[in-house]
């Protein structure tokens, strides 16, 4: 079920009336009633794949926390002196990572099998011929479960917290099956840590009209940028980056922006949409977006844009990674060599491309995401080289911290954003043949050939995306100063809701439905 | 500590470090800055830093960062 359809809104309406129905404590049950069965739309066969990771989790990390138990007993009642403790809680160790890593690998495997099953055998077929006489290779042709990328790595996760001994695992399993299948949030994210998201979960929810007010007013913004923006510019962004022979030039420019502006509208209008539902349910989902081309540099953005996912790959692959034996004996080495300098940077540098070919690879299965991850690592790593020359710069010239800089460094990191994601929809070499195009052969006047007309932007569409444009670009700007709903609310009765019914007339008005393409699917619901 | 301020000013030199509690909160520390911190901190006081110590908590202030050594020097 989309979460732009009027399927959605109904069954929403519906099971947010029965929660306020139903006695407090039998409120996070109904939701796991309505969790599985907005699940089991998409195909209830579908239900044993999120069912089989919460299970296999689950079971996993009681044993892990069985084991803490069982060494924290033992130490009490033998009371070993520090050598012998030392070597239990090492044994203990040792026992409770085999059972991360059987959680770990099956999971995974599950995910990496039904997403990057043909991405392998087409490589394979470079290396040994698998093509039959036909010259096609066999492709399995999976169908991914909704949201299985997300709710993988929620719950893994959760079994390295419960391992590294953040906090005790759950063990109601019933209750476990709601952190995984969280309906608002299982198709897209945001990925929740289970400490966070339990205490939201499992307290009663008394109605509170202005958090519900709240709710549907984020929802509303949420189908105005995927209905009014995203769905608009889609078309016209398809054409210009899938045509690179046709589009060049200055439509390279074009098409770049409106790649970036239709990612982030659709995304972040996703992530407003689910934020809103679960916030009308009473219940807090961390933020997925802070603003990301309020950034300065891509470290910077990217700490901003899918917040979560960055997040876990920090914790979870970046530090590991970094601090893990092969890094240090790497490091080591360098260090013996008299190579000082390397020494210190090379952990840092080889978990660094880990996670962004491992970012890449997420995104889709195919080369040129993985490119597309390392262009940025590699960016990273340069802009980490240059870090004393820009502090040098800056002691040099103070001044330059002003305004006038902060925005040029705004910008410049957005176009640096929006170059990289050219990776994602060019081959290789089409990147830079294309910025070559644009930077030889670009001008504005080409915007005003017979190709502008083919687009399919009328002037109405064009009207239409620069309100929107500059309306999302104010909410931007005010939220720098605090949340635009509450400053929103305090304003008179009149005023607040003809500002909401302005909005709802604009999506009913002005939003694209039935074009000929799905409207209402998100970019990242395929993940 | 000395040693410790010198690590830390090799890696970034122009934070504050003497009053400053709010080193990765801020982002004066970034997670590039943070690992390199550990690499070295690991080499020069000959502790372990695992994964799980890197956290704001650990990192926010220089007192902060001479607690976790220690109790690893004592682990060890």
């Amino acid at each position: 079920m989309s979460l732009v359809s009027y399927d959605f809104l109904a069954f929403f309406a519906i099971a947010a009336l029965l929660y306020y129905l139903v006695p407090g404590r039998f409120q996070w049950m109904l939701l796991l009633a309505v969790s599985i069965l907005f699940y089991a739309g998409g195909g209830a066969v579908y239900l044993l794949y999120p069912l089989a990771t919460a299970v296999s989790t689950w079971f996993l990390a009681l044993r892990i926390g069985k084991a803490d138990s069982v060494s924290k007993a033992y130490i009490q009642e033998h009371k070993p002196d520090k050598e012998q403790k030392k070597a239990y809680q090492t044994h203990i160790r040792k026992r409770k990572k085999r059972l991360m890593i059987a959680g770990i690998l099956l999971n995974f495997g599950i995910l990496a099998v039904l997403k990057y099953t043909d991405f392998f055998l087409q490589n394979l077929n470079l290396l040994i011929p698998l093509a039959g006489e036909d010259g096609s290779v066999w492709q399995a042709g999976w169908l991914l479960p909704l949201g299985i990328s997300y709710y993988t790595f929620q719950t893994m996760g959760y079994l390295i917290d419960v391992f590294r001994g953040r906090y005790k695992p759950e063990k109601n399993l019933v209750r476990f099956m709601l952190f995984v299948t969280y309906f608002p949030q299982m198709t897209s994210g945001p990925i929740s840590r289970f400490d966070l998201l339990r205490e939201e979960l499992f307290r009663k929810h008394a109605f509170d009209g202005t958090q519900f007010t709240f709710g549907l007013w984020r929802i509303l913004w949420g189908f105005f940028k995927k209905l009014v923006i995203a769905d608009r510019i889609a078309p016209a962004v398809a054409m210009i980056t899938s045509s690179p022979e046709t589009y060049d030039g200055m439509y390279v420019l074009l098409g770049m922006l409106g790649y970036t502006l239709r990612l982030y509208a659709d995304f972040s209008g996703c992530m407003d949409i689910v934020i809103g539902t679960s916030q009308c349910f009473g219940i807090r989902l961390p933020e997925n977006f802070q603003r990301p081309f309020g950034a300065k540099n891509l470290s910077e953005l990217w700490r901003r844009w899918h917040m979560t996912l960055t997040g876990w790959f920090r914790e979870y692959v970046f530090f590991p990674v970094s601090t893990s034996r092969f890094c240090r004996a790497v490091s080591h080495l360098a260090g013996k060599a008299g190579l000082k300098t390397l020494s210190k940077k090379l952990p840092v540098y080889t978990a660094n491309l880990i996670v962004w070919f491992v970012t890449g690879i997420w995104h889709g299965a195919a080369w040129n995401f993985v490119l597309w991850g390392l262009a940025n690592g590699i960016v990273m790593m340069v802009s980490q080289e240059f870090a004393e020359l820009y502090r040098g710069f800056h002691r040099r010239f103070p001044k330059a911290d002003g305004s006038v800089y902060g925005a040029f460094q705004k910008v410049r990191t957005g176009l640096l954003f929006s170059v990289l994601l050219m990776f994602q929809y060019y081959s290789f070499g089409t990147v830079f043949a294309m910025l070559g195009s644009l930077i030889t052969t670009g001008r504005l006047s080409q915007l005003y050939d017979g190709r502008f007309a083919e687009l399919g932007l009328a002037g109405a569409d064009l009207a239409v995306l620069a309100a929107g444009l500059i309306l999302m670009l104010a909410v931007s700007v005010l939220q720098e100063s605090g949340s635009v709903r509450k400053r929103l609310a305090e304003r008179p009765l009149v005023l607040r809701y003809t500002a909401v019914f302005l909005l709802f007339a604009a999506i009913l008005v002005t939003g694209c439905y039935g074009r000929g393409y799905d409207a209402s699917r998100f970019i990242y619901n395929q993940f | 500590m000395d040693e410790l301020l010198e690590i830390l000013n090799d890696i970034n030199p122009d934070a504050d470090y003497e009053t400053n509690e709010h080193l990765v909160d801020d982002e004066i520390l970034t997670s590039f800055e943070l690992v390199m911190l550990v690499t070295q901190i690991s080499d020069e006081f000959g502790v372990s830093v695992p994964s799980e110590a890197i956290i704001p908590e650990n990192f926010n202030s220089v007192r902060a960062m001479m607690d976790l050594i220690e109790r690893l020097q004592e682990d060890e």
